[in-house]
């Protein structure tokens, strides 16, 4: 894992390097301090020689300032690496979720990848940034102030050997247990925010039922059994410190007391021992700083993992020839669109991800000619969606094939197919920005008036118009300043802009009122003549005066005709129509 | 809405730059409150904080009489002696520290048990007003993000404070005792440093600002450009959108580094100052020595002190940020609880009632003992000479001249009239917006009519105790929403007390029996994630069945728009008629065969009434809804 990672680190890899050596500068220094004490009590002192206490003091001070040096250019490369290191791994996280496919994104969700992107990568990012400061450090400290402490005293060491497997035991005891717990406690919380959540959503539900209490009251055990765990785990935890100080100060009492003999038997110094017992604190403060790393090093790994799951996931669809980025889209590589025919031909659909095997679509036959207004219409979970989505690749088929302007659609570069075809999504979404901005999407380059054109054609001009800022009103995030039907006006006039061969709309006019849906319809008649549209449309007054209309009963094609042909003789349809009030605006 | 975006540092993280509450004093002394129900073992945490703080500060000080008495001597059976004794205050230290921290925790924990639950209640007692106007997310983040930083706070860092301020206070003491001359000589440097880390620590709050508002933008691209990931595809925008976000991406690499360098910097320069303390402390005091002015015991100590005297400094620092935050955090919470709740000033309730049977013949409505349930209910309305009247509830409900904005600026409703006869069934037809949704939601209270009144059998809805007029009204909504737990509790959830059998019944009735007996374990099937293993379709059926438990007089239903495989929706159908029979019906119709069987038919637009009548009344009119139906004209 850590090997995938260290691709990441790029140009930070030396730096990442560099660090253990400006550490052990700095931990070298500061561990002479104490050594250095005790000569001044030992030797300076006692022979009052002043000169030798200014000798040795200006070392200690001068090795302060060096290792001050050291430290904060260790400090710098950490900073450095580890915000590079995030910086990378974000962007290679973002740029590999572009080539995802729908498939991918409805596996990963959208949620999960946003805190992939966010939350896991800054967690990855301290974990390297601490290492860089504690980790490389700990060990150090560790080593070098047992040196230290052997040098001043070996014998006097041995205590060191004991206190420090004891130390260990300690902790792993307490954590081995803790963890456990842990888990414990995140089912927990997990089953409090549950309640928490599903009481949100429905809280029309709860009010209207009056359940309040009932709702209190269930909240109240998951809220209790939740403190009572995590008070469990917590009392563990802190065992840790008490554990330490105990560790420390027995050790501390034992040095004193063989060291106390020692000095009075002339082997050690008052200052040596002193700074012996500095070495103590030193080096089991580092003991329980390398295991509180190790501990938070879990998290990251949990953390290393979501990512890497993103990292090597391969994308479902993807150019037969990669490296082709929608800014390149190109006519010299491979076919274009140059008419708007469609045809499915014997063509099966399965979502991979549902993995039961169950046909979404079973031998969809479809032939529309360039230029025709077809509509496509039949109950949820028919598959209407899934057929659309097939057209600009969205998805693979299964079985069979798709062709656009007579060509498979997987021998099309993606961006040239897409770049043809105009899809109006049914969750559709707008970004920050004004609204000129959004309608841009569709065509980087239009001009002011192939703007307007656009949104007189979708029938939005005039609400845009009425704003105060026209089409410089600024949307805020998620196109929060219009309505329901006004975004999707706006949404089908980005679309309109890529000036597409083929243009899809999935239930995309639902929010806006039938009179303007009859005007827009109209007016694509008038102005969009060579375009195919494919509409998906729930009221039959969207739909009754197509040149054709697919009805889809269970993944299946069982009717294709006008709608006086289909009234006549098609049993699904006639069902349809007649669970619907004619022309009556039915929606939510 | 989502346009003010949190950032929380993570937990480990450079934390310099610090929050602050608004209000700093109020909130403290509230969340001290919540501690104040912990009096006594808040009061044994300070003796313990004091004992455990005193032990290790002993500890040092023990240097300088173990050194001059015992060691330099060489009184071996004196040392063993006063090793004993600083060994038994080392334990005291320690098992009083264990002490301190437990009880700590379950201090903490129990507060944040007391807020989640008062936050929670308080919740569940808010308008649906309130949840209009604060997302999911973001009361979320107040039980998921704000309460952690509030039970961090109190489990660690405040105590962690006070026991750095005590060591940092003690650490001076114990200093100045050894020996004044070399303890102002620390003085002066200490005094130096702090005024350095301070000044450095400022300057970092810049950097730190830049950088929260660089994460700010990255975390705001990241959120829009993922969650409109399959509109970037369709349009072929990944490239684009993959160079706008590498120049985000570099602006807040840059400024994280300025601000996590400086911020090292600080703990760097820190903690080397506290080293060249040391290293004067030395030289003076071994000049001092020299001069017999300090003697080695003495200056052992000292140095000892001053070698750790830097650590509670950034200690505090560290903490203080963390108190600070978790201030923040409360500040937050509080404001939630501190929110106006709904408001149940209603003085007619809903009570059991059995006929006692005299000449007339509906009898006279007795109202039965509490204990008594019957299936009768009538409606409790105090007089003013303090008895109360008994009025059977019918669910005749009027509405008269009411007029509704939910905004105060548009009106959604006006001046809308409009009466229901127990039993009758009133379909409500017009497109979105016209107001639909509206008149259901003020029958049940959810908002408050400005203008006019709504009655229910002849009682103004307002004086009507709020949870009495609900339960004596059923919904079904278009979103079905259901809870964790089985099927059985989901449709139980309608009345509680119903028993099995009275569920399954129901169930059957909703023509959900069927459906429920293939699940994996039938009716013990546990539902998860508001039904997400479960179709539409079927979340609708056990909405209905769990109407059907609560068999309430008079029903609300919204019809589901988009159409459901043909065989669910005829099941669905047939359980929606079985709902109404025999009751008053408000229903926002989406189906013919609503419209055709319901008593009245209301054509809304713009929130006014344009049309009232019965199918074939309206159809014979030949206005608008006969142009709806024939698909003459469309609305508006």
């Amino acid at each position: 894992m850590i090997k995938k990672l260290w691709q990441y680190m790029g140009q930070y890899r030396r730096l990442v390097i560099a660090s253990p050596l400006l550490v052990a500068i700095d931990v070298t220094c500061e561990l002479s301090m104490p050594l250095l004490m005790g000569k001044i009590v030992d030797t300076a002192i006692p022979k009052l020689d002043l000169n030798l206490i200014l000798q040795i003091g200006f070392l200690m001070i001068g090795l302060a300032l060096v290792a001050m040096f050291f430290g904060s250019m260790n400090h710098r490369v950490a900073a450095v690496a580890s915000q590079g290191f995030g910086a990378n791994l974000r962007q290679a996280l973002f740029d590999k979720i572009q080539t995802f496919s729908f498939g991918n994104i409805d596996t990963f969700s959208t949620a999960s990848l946003v805190t992939r992107l966010t939350n896991d990568v800054t967690q990855l990012q301290n974990t390297l940034l601490m290492s860089m400061r504690l980790l490389t450090r700990a060990p150090l400290m560790l080593i070098c102030a047992l040196i230290f402490a052997i040098v001043i005293n070996a014998r006097l060491s041995i205590i060191l050997f004991i206190a420090i497997p004891l130390l260990v035991a300690g902790i792993a005891l307490v954590v081995t247990r803790a963890q456990h717990l842990f888990r414990e406690v995140q089912v927990r919380i997990d089953a409090v925010n549950g309640t928490i959540e599903e009481n949100l959503i429905g809280i029309r539900v709860v009010k209207a039922f009056v359940r309040e209490n009932h709702e209190k009251g269930k909240f109240k055990k998951s809220n209790d059994d939740l403190t009572d765990t995590a008070m469990r785990a917590g009392h563990l935890v802190v065992a840790i410190m008490p554990i330490m100080t105990f560790v420390l100060n027995a050790t501390t009492v034992a040095a004193i007391w063989f060291g106390g003999r020692m000095v009075g038997q002339h082997t050690m110094g008052t200052g040596e021992l002193v700074g012996f017992i500095s070495y103590i604190m030193q080096i089991l403060m580092s003991v329980l700083n390398i295991s509180m790393i190790l501990m938070m090093s879990t998290r990251a790994q949990a953390s290393a993992e979501r990512i890497l799951e993103v990292l090597d996931t391969v994308p479902d669809i993807a150019d037969a020839t990669p490296a082709l980025s929608a800014g390149q889209a190109s006519a010299d590589s491979g076919p274009v669109v140059h008419e708007g025919s469609v045809e499915f031909q014997h063509v099966d659909f399965k979502y991979t991800a549902s993995g039961k095997g169950e046909n979404v679509l079973s031998d969809i036959n479809l032939s529309i000619r360039p230029g025709e207004f077809v509509a496509i219409v039949g109950g949820t979970g028919a598959g209407k969606s899934t057929l659309v989505n097939l057209i600009p690749r969205l998805y693979d088929v299964t079985a069979g094939q798709v062709l656009v302007s007579g060509v498979d659609v997987r021998d099309y570069q993606l961006a040239t197919l897409r770049s043809g075809i105009g899809v109006v999504l049914q969750n559709n979404v707008l970004f920050s920005g004004t609204i000129r901005d959004n309608l841009r999407w569709g065509n980087p380059d239009a001009t002011d008036q192939e703007i307007e054109e656009a949104a007189r054609n979708a029938q939005a001009h005039d609400f845009i118009m009425a704003f105060p800022d026209g089409y410089d009103t600024d949307l805020g995030q998620g196109g929060v300043n219009v309505s329901g039907g006004q975004k999707q006006r706006l949404c089908i006039a980005r679309a309109l802009l890529k000036k597409p061969r083929i243009l899809i709309m999935d239930d995309s006019t639902s929010a806006v009122d039938t009179a303007t849906e009859a005007e827009i319809r109209a007016s694509f008649r008038r102005n969009l003549k060579d375009t195919t549209i494919i509409i998906i449309a729930q009221r039959i007054s969207s739909v009754q005066d197509t040149d054709k209309i697919i009805v889809l009963d269970d993944g299946r094609v069982v009717g294709i005709g006008t709608h006086d042909e289909l009234l006549a003789g098609n049993p699904v349809y006639q069902a349809i129509c007649a669970s619907q009030m004619e022309g009556v605006v039915v929606n939510g | 809405m989502a346009n003010e975006r949190q950032i929380i540092p993570p937990r480990g993280g450079p934390r310099m730059g610090f929050q602050r509450p608004k209000n700093l004093g109020a909130t403290t002394r509230r969340l001290l409150g919540y501690l104040g129900r912990s009096q006594y073992a808040l009061i044994a945490v300070a003796v313990m904080l004091v004992l455990s703080t005193g032990a290790g500060l002993a500890g040092s000080y023990f240097l300088k009489p173990l050194v001059n008495n015992y060691i330099v001597p060489g009184d071996f059976a004196g040392l063993g002696r006063m090793l004993l004794v600083l060994a038994s205050i080392y334990l005291a230290g320690v098992i009083a520290a264990y002490f301190q921290g437990r009880i700590m925790v379950s201090i903490a924990q129990r507060t944040a048990n007391v807020m989640r639950k008062e936050l929670f209640d308080k919740m569940q007692d808010m308008p649906l007003r309130f949840f209009d106007t604060h997302t999911h997310g973001e009361l979320m983040s107040r039980f998921t993000n704000d309460l952690d930083n509030v039970e961090m706070g109190l489990e660690q860092s405040v105590m962690q404070l006070v026991s750095s301020v005590l060591v940092f206070v003690g650490t001076l003491v114990m200093m100045c005792i050894l020996s004044p001359i070399l303890f102002l000589v620390t003085a002066v440097l200490l005094a130096f440093m702090i005024a350095l880390s301070i000044n450095l620590s400022k300057k970092s709050t810049v950097f730190f600002r830049t950088q929260q508002k660089a994460l700010g933008e990255v975390n705001g691209y990241i959120e829009e450009m993922v969650g409109g990931l399959k509109v970037v595809k369709v349009f072929g925008h990944e490239h684009t959108a993959s160079t706008e976000f590498a120049g985000l991406n570099e602006e807040y690499r840059s400024s994280a580094t300025s601000a996590t360098f400086l911020s090292g910097v600080v703990m760097a320069v820190m903690g080397n100052l506290g080293r060249i303390c040391y290293a004067t402390a030395a030289i003076v005091g071994g000049y001092l020595a020299i001069h017999g002015q300090l003697d080695t015991g003495s200056l052992v100590a000292f140095l000892q002190y001053s070698y750790q005297v830097a650590q509670p400094i950034n200690q505090a620092t560290n903490q203080l940020s963390v108190v600070l935050s978790a201030l923040v955090s409360a500040e937050r919470v509080f404001e939630v609880m501190d929110a106006q709740p709904e408001v149940d000033d209603g003085t007619v309730t809903l009570v059991n009632v059995t006929y006692d049977v005299d000449d007339s013949d509906e009898g006279t409505p007795v109202e039965a003992p509490e204990d008594v349930v019957t299936k009768e209910w009538a409606w409790k309305v105090p007089q003013e000479d303090g008895t109360a009247a008994l009025v059977p509830l019918r669910g005749d409900v009027r509405f008269d001249h009411v007029t509704f904005s939910y905004d105060g600026v548009t009106q959604v409703l006006k001046d809308v009239s409009l009466y229901a006869k127990p039993g009758q069934t009133i379909a409500f037809v017009g497109s979105t917006g016209a107001g639909k949704t509206t008149i259901t939601n003020l029958i049940n209270r959810f908002y408050d009519v400005q203008q006019g009144t709504i009655t229910y059998d002849g009682i103004d809805v307002r004086t009507i105790h709020k949870k009495d007029l609900r339960r004596s009204l059923g919904m079904v909504l278009q979103d079905t929403h259901l809870f964790t737990g089985t099927v059985m509790d989901n449709i139980r959830y309608g009345r509680l007390r119903a028993t099995d059998e009275e569920c399954i019944l129901a169930a059957r009735r909703a023509s959900a029996d069927s459906f429920i007996r293939r699940l994996p374990q039938g009716y013990d099937t546990v539902i998860t994630g508001d039904g997400a293993n479960l179709s539409q379709g079927q979340r609708q059926l056990l909405a209905i069945a769990r109407a059907y438990v609560a068999d309430p007089p008079v029903m609300i239903l919204d019809e589901a728009t988009s159409s459901i495989d043909t065989r669910t929706e005829r099941l669905i159908e047939r359980g929606m008629d079985a709902l109404m029979e025999g009751r008053t019906v408000f229903v926002i119709a989406h189906r013919l065969s609503t419209v055709r069987n319901a008593k009245a038919i209301i054509v809304l637009e713009h929130g006014e009434i344009i049309e009232r009548g019965n199918h074939d009344t309206l159809l014979a009119q030949r206005g608008r809804y006969y142009q709806l139906y024939t698909g003459q004209s469309a609305l508006e």
